[in-house]
């Protein structure tokens, strides 16, 4: 749409109704080695309106937040509350100012109650600095019913679901009476009904007068929730859009600069010899539950067969026991024939096995090693990239060059560290890394999780290239949408088992959205 | 503590703090002088500790056979360090090492040199490699930590040195404190510089030190095992999703940093003492650790920290002769360095040196 080459300053020039606080991020620029993250960035935030932050992985909306809250300082450019001029320090400076953040990944003490991670570093005190419990959990009560965050306030972390966890985190923004609350990428772990509750709760802040930033990659999320969609590409704002004005197709173009197709284009399967199969499959976690309850199901060559489920229906252990990574406790897994039960994760990698895990950052990559590094991690001991226990590392940085450019990585070069590089690309560079070799089966989970759509785009047509190419391939993922899209067949598991097979031409998401709930029609 | 093992580092925490660390360190034992001896004493005693570590052949000397054994131990540290590993057990693996280069120094005799030597020094490291493989066994199979397990080795390997120095197999003749027998000529360290004065102790033991760095650098950036270390110490989880062995790796770089160890040990019974007493490891193992975070964890810092802290207990003995500052104040610098070094935020502040953007980042999710 024209919109897309709209003057940068769109973005700060609306809504200039008065409230009490009212942000202004000015012309700021932020470099890194090899990169200008921001680049002259202006954008206005507003009491009582939600500003949703759009742009490809690598676009900077991460970094611009991260400045906004103090934890970056801009090389250039000013931050203006109310007109005025602040410079933030660090957190803390922006927390005094009435900024709150929550970021992806939550910052909560897993042993501590709800309301002692809420209170912790600002905790009120009685007489002789004795921290007051009752004052606290009052306080908690106090807010979690003004903005409907029903959560227990004794409860302890690890024992309560991402999306309460998720309260937690807002709870405790809202303890220090933040008047901006920036959300990044809040929904990419929160099943579909959480995502309506968190909804809720953000239209409830911004009905309290909240200014809100929102960050996702959904563009049907943007639409519903979004006062204004303010779009960034390469560090700059290349344009806004109002919801109801556009379409998902015009955003994603706005976004990536080009026509994005938003659904995949792909052939009936041809399916071939089994690859995976699993039988009568029983995994317990760790507090010794039967996580997996009696699964068989076979993958073919050539075929993709997507798992759907509500987290914490025992994907997890499911693909943990294909993987190696836990041994079951009974049944049987063979890969093209082969038993695998108790092969080791370098057997089965060996035998052409790939895995996307689930938690990139803490199973995929070490984040402080670079690109090259990342991108040998589980192929490091094979030739070319060694030679008995010699490294040939100009041949694992050729390799890492050539894939880098294949999956449009955004990084100046294959040399800096995993951890500097945009949650998105973070997850191409583990795509890249499973897809390259020559692969019998590859088990994805989450494979798309915090990827921008261009970038989805292009995961999903290698998935379906592989699977071309005569490779099995198993989705796992609790985006109903990609499993439509993507799978021949659909298996839907609940506590345990799989509770139905299906494929989505048969189906519809209400129908998944039943079984997924255990309703079974 | 900071991250002790990124494969990419910024120069300002590699190179800036560790300076301003060890310069800070000693401006404070400055001030220690001031309130203990006086003003006056400071400069005397600076002066003869830069004298008595650097001016003159003799000098340097000191300070090269002083840093090689804390090279070699510290090395064991670092090497542990990289791999996620606490290794605190250096001066048992020196103890259990020197012991059986010495005992296979001794009692195998008629050899040359060429053979007899590399043999004692083998025994060094197979002594050091079994007293830190337990540990990293115990750690693999029952999850019982390093830290305590190391330390407790410590005690038993004094107590077992206390008790071999009672066998009359070892013991040396007419004697009844617990001392060895000698080394045989032909399992000793070559001296280097005894053909400008007899005294000078330097030995091979030193050129032993660098070809280890050297190998220990190539093994961690060079080879598959060094990248496995790297991957197991930096992030267990997704090392064992790669499909490396965490236990197996474990018990690999304990019982390699144990026999490094073992060579420091080995290195101060065949290139010094030519025999062994209780206590003769003085504390290097110890000492190792500190060097082992002054130096990064890289074997290049290692070196440099080993001459460094050699620098200071040669220069210290001779401050302690000339000036009458007690030789205590070398350990007090040490540790203040290892203070600075440990709560890098305090060199920082101090001297308000950025810290590399992105290194204090809060943010680890999926929108990091
Ligand atoms: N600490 C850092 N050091 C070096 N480069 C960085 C650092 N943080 C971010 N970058 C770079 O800045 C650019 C913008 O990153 P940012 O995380 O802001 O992207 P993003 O828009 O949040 O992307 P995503 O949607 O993938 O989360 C990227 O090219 C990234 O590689
Ligand atoms: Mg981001």
């Amino acid at each position: 749409m024209s919109g897309g080459q709209l003057s940068t300053t769109l973005c700060s020039e609306r809504h200039v109704r008065r409230h009490p606080l009212r942000l202004e991020l000015r012309g700021i620029t932020k470099r890194f080695p090899g990169v200008v993250a921001n680049d002259g960035v202006d954008l206005t935030i507003e009491s009582g309106e939600i500003l949703g932050l759009l742009g490809e992985n690598g676009a900077g909306k991460t970094t611009l937040m991260n400045i906004l809250y103090g934890l970056y300082s801009a090389d250039e450019g000013q931050v203006l509350i109310d007109g005025e001029e602040v410079h933030f320090e660090g957190p803390g400076d922006a927390i005094a100012a009435g900024i709150g953040m929550v970021h992806q990944h939550f910052m909560l003490v897993p042993v501590f109650t709800v309301t002692e991670n809420v209170v912790l570093g600002n905790e009120p005190t009685g007489a002789l600095g004795r921290i007051d419990m009752q004052e606290a959990r009052r306080e908690v009560r106090e807010i979690s019913s003004r903005y409907g965050l029903e959560v227990d306030p004794d409860a302890v972390i690890e024992d309560l679901p991402v999306g309460i966890q998720q309260r937690v985190e807002i709870i405790k923004v809202l303890f220090r009476e933040a008047e901006i609350i920036v959300f990044d990428e809040p929904t990419a772990v929160l099943t579909p009904q959480e995502v309506e509750e968190f909804f809720e709760i953000v239209r409830g802040l911004k009905e309290a007068g909240k200014g809100i930033v929102f960050i996702t990659h959904k563009l049907g999320e943007m639409l519903e929730i979004a006062d204004r969609i303010c779009v960034l590409r390469r560090g700059k704002v290349v344009g806004e859009a109002i919801p109801g004005e556009v379409t998902p197709g015009e955003l994603a173009e706005m976004m990536v600069g080009r026509p994005v197709e938003l659904v995949v284009e792909k052939s009936p399967a041809d399916p071939g010899d089994p690859v995976l199969e699993v039988s009568d499959l029983v995994v317990t976690d760790a507090r010794n539950h039967r996580a997996v309850d009696g699964v068989s199901f076979t993958v073919r060559a050539g075929e993709i067969v997507g798992i759907a489920g509500v987290q914490g229906n025992g994907q997890t252990e499911l693909v943990e026991a294909i993987t190696g990574l836990v041994i079951p406790l009974a049944g049987h897994i063979t890969l093209n024939g082969r038993d695998i039960t108790r092969a080791t994760p370098r057997e089965r990698h060996r035998l052409g096995m790939s895995h996307v895990p689930e938690d990139r950052q803490n199973d995929g990559l070490v984040l402080d090693f670079d690109l090259t590094e990342n991108l040998v991690l589980d192929s490091y001991y094979q030739e070319p990239y060694s030679r008995g226990i010699v490294m040939d590392w100009d041949a694992a940085r050729d390799h890492a060059e050539e894939l880098i450019r294949q999956y449009d990585v955004r990084t100046p070069s294959v040399d800096v560290l995993a951890s500097h590089l945009s949650g998105g690309n973070q997850q191409k560079l583990i795509v890249a890394r499973e897809f390259a070799r020559d692969t019998a089966l590859i088990v994805a989970s989450q494979p798309t999780r915090g990827v921008d759509v261009g970038s989805i785009e292009y995961i999903h047509r290698r998935i379906v290239e592989e699977r071309d190419e005569g490779s099995a391939v198993l989705i796992v993922s609790s985006e109903l949408d990609e499993i439509l899209a993507l799978s021949d067949r659909i298996l839907v598991m609940y506590r345990g088992r799989i509770v139905a097979e299906t494929t989505p031409a048969e189906t519809t998401p209400a129908e998944l959205g039943l079984y997924m709930a255990g309703q079974v029609a | 503590m900071e991250r002790i093992a990124p494969s990419h580092i910024d120069w300002r925490s590699v190179v800036l703090v560790p300076l301003l660390a060890v310069f800070t360190a000693l401006v404070i034992g400055a001030l220690i002088i001031v309130l203990t001896e006086g003003p006056d004493d400071v400069v005397p005693a600076y002066v003869a500790l830069f004298r008595g570590a650097f001016v003159g052949i003799s000098a340097i000397s000191e300070t090269l056979t002083a840093a090689t054994p804390l090279i070699i131990a510290g090395l064991s540290v670092a090497l542990g360090f990289r791999a996620g590993l606490f290794n605190i057990g250096v001066e048992g693996q020196m103890t259990v090492g020197g012991m059986a280069a010495v005992f296979a120094g001794f009692a195998l005799s008629g050899l040359p040199l060429v053979i007899h030597l590399p043999l004692a020094i083998l025994a060094g490291f197979i002594g050091g490699a079994i007293w830190g493989g337990i540990p990293g066994w115990l750690r693999a199979q029952t999850g019982a930590h390093e830290v305590i397990t190391t330390i407790m080795l410590n005690f038993i390997a004094y107590r077992l040195i206390d008790y071999l120095l009672k066998q009359p197999a070892i013991i040396r003749e007419g004697r009844f404190d617990p001392i060895s027998k000698d080394v045989l000529p032909s399992a000793r360290l070559p001296q280097l510089l005894d053909w400008i004065t007899p005294s000078l102790r330097l030995h091979g033991g030193f050129i032993l030190a660098l070809l280890l760095a050297w190998g220990i650098w190539w093994l961690l950036f060079r080879s598959t095992i060094g990248f496995e270390f790297r991957a197991v110490g930096s992030n267990p989880s997704a090392a064992a999703y790669a499909g490396m062995s965490v236990t197996a790796t474990t018990v690999l770089v304990m019982a390699i940093a144990g026999g490094l160890g073992g060579l420091a040990g080995a290195n101060q019974t065949l290139g010094v003492l030519y025999s062994v007493s209780p206590g003769f490891t003085s504390g290097i193992g110890f000492d190792a650790i500190a060097l082992a975070l002054l130096g990064r964890s890289h074997p290049g810092g290692v070196v440099l920290a080993g001459l460094l802290f050699g620098a200071l207990r040669a220069g210290g003995q001779v401050m302690q002769v000339r000036s009458g500052v007690g030789i205590d104040l070398i350990t007090v610098v040490q540790a203040l360095i290892i203070v600075f070094i440990a709560a890098p935020a305090l060199v920082r502040a101090l001297y308000r040196v950025r810290a590399g953007e992105g290194a204090g980042q809060l943010t680890r999710g999926w929108s990091a």
